[in-house]
């Protein structure tokens, strides 16, 4: 199992990337850590005719805040950004989801846009990302363009990104004080891809539940603030509404039980640590 | 940098325990068979070639990775040790390398190399590393031989001798 041959490219700039790209069309493909792409090569699933390995770009490495809003350059691996030293305080769903993620030594290599970039439906960084409302950065030779994460999933590794484009940056929302954050997943072993993952988001708004594993793509459900013993009905609801599947993994009705019980108990913790 | 070109091999500068060297390495050579078959190092292994089994466990930058999951040409410019930095000399094992040898965390010893690179990284990173780090960090290896409880037993011995050794007098 060894890669068919391509061309590689280093480049000083991004814009030497974008251009990269942008000739290379359907032929290019990005680079980051690796940890979802090589073992594509390596089984031949992928054939890539260029690969663009953007590594090497300060201008990506960056963790920023501005405003409300926590931006994730395309060169941060996801460890560097577990590591961060705001991340429990601004991004406490993340610090919960992090130790789900693969292995150490898979999240020493990987990054974060990689992951979104990848679109697994089971991953935590797209489900994170999708559940607190957060947003994508764009970038080709010719245009800048800032999505919805929820419009940027289209379906089973399918996304929005457009031929000779790349992703710049992702963007999550600050958590704001008085709002409460859970993070629950069910696996085969730890660190496998989830068989589902819930992230839960309580504030003054109501609640918001987001689920991964099911559907094609990670989904995301606006609930009221409900009680306790109401939740059972609003996630039958949910678990139906979603078009589970049956794999090697589990069943399609086992993943619809987790919905329900997963799900009941992500709500609840992140109602409990609201108060 | 320019573009390389698929039929060629390129040079690659990187430091190898320690010592710089020059390889030489096609764009789609992984960093486990530049190691194995152009440096001569077979101590890293090899088992699946797609991140799950961890027997290619190296190290880059001082974190443990997967040298079958990283291309040759992304270590240009990086820090790369291998299993083999670890014993001091010929004749001696790491304080490591002797508990795993002491507590019987090998059998057949081809997960091992991978293993002793992850937690030789997380003995240096967090010297109080308990159980629970510990097997975090093994849930990124595959061993068909011991069952693991030998492998946590000689990590928490060796990071107990590290701690003695760096508090003289504690
Ligand atoms: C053993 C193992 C276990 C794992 N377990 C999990 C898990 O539990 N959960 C999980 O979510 N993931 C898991 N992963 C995958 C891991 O998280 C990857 O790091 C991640 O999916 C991809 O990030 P990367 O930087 O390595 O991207 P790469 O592998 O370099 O690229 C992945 C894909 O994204 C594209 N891409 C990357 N960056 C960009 C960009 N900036 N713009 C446009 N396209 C881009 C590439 O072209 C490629 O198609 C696991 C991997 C391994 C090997
Ligand atoms: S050979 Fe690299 S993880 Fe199995
Ligand atoms: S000692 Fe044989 S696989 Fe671990």
């Amino acid at each position: 199992m060894k890669p068919a041959s391509f061309d590689f490219l280093c480049p000083d700039t991004l814009e030497e990337a974008l251009a990269a790209l942008a000739e290379g069309g359907g032929e290019a493909r990005v680079i980051a850590g690796g940890q979802s792409l090589v073992p594509m090569l390596n089984m031949r699933l992928a054939r890539p005719g260029l690969l663009v390995d953007i590594m090497r770009l300060e201008a990506l490495r960056r963790i920023e805040t501005s405003g409300e809003e926590i931006t994730v350059g395309a060169g941060v691996r996801q460890a560097e950004l577990e590591a961060w030293t705001n991340l429990s305080r601004d991004l406490p769903l993340l610090a919960a989801a992090f130790p789900w993620l693969g292995h150490v030594q898979t999240r020493a290599r990987g990054t974060v846009c990689g992951s979104v970039a990848h679109a697994d439906p089971s991953a935590e960084l797209p489900l994170s990302l999708v559940t607190l409302g957060g947003a994508v950065s764009l970038r080709s030779r010719k245009q800048k363009r800032k999505v919805k994460a929820d419009d940027f999933f289209i379906g089973m590794m399918a996304t929005d990104l457009a031929e000779g484009e790349m992703i710049e940056a992702v963007h999550f929302p600050k958590a704001r004080p008085g709002s409460g954050y859970a993070f629950r997943e069910i696996g085969r072993r730890h660190g496998d891809f989830a068989i589902v993952a819930c992230a839960a988001v309580a504030d003054d708004k109501g609640l918001r539940l987001g689920i991964a594993g099911v559907d094609d793509r990670p989904r995301v459900f606006a609930l009221p603030a409900l009680n306790d013993d109401q939740f059972d009905d609003a996630l039958n609801d949910i678990a139906w509404s979603l078009n589970a599947r049956d794999d090697i993994h589990a069943s399609a009705r086992y993943r619809r039980e987790l919905v329900r019980n997963l799900g009941r108990e992500t709500l609840k913790e992140a109602s409990r640590c609201r108060a | 940098m320019p573009r390389m070109n698929a039929a060629q091999r390129h040079v690659v500068d990187f430091t190898l325990n320690g010592q710089k060297i020059r390889a030489e390495a096609e764009n789609r050579m992984l960093l486990s068979d530049l190691l194995r078959h152009e440096v001569g190092l077979t101590g890293t292994h090899v088992g699946c070639e797609h991140g799950v089994c961890g027997a290619c466990t190296v190290q880059i930058d001082g974190k443990p990775a997967r040298a079958c999951l990283t291309l040759a040409q992304q270590v240009r410019g990086s820090d790369v040790r291998t299993v083999e930095a670890l014993a001091p000399g010929a004749a001696e094992l790491s304080p490591l390398q002797a508990a795993f040898r002491r507590h019987h965390g090998l059998q057949c010893g081809f997960c091992t190399p991978g293993i002793l690179m992850s937690l030789d990284a997380l003995l240096r990173e967090q010297p109080d590393a308990g159980r629970e780090e510990i097997r975090e960090h093994l849930s990124g290896h595959l061993c068909r031989c011991t069952g693991y409880a030998t492998i946590v037993e000689a990590a928490l011995a060796a990071a107990e001798e590290q701690r003695k050794e760096e508090t003289p007098n504690a």
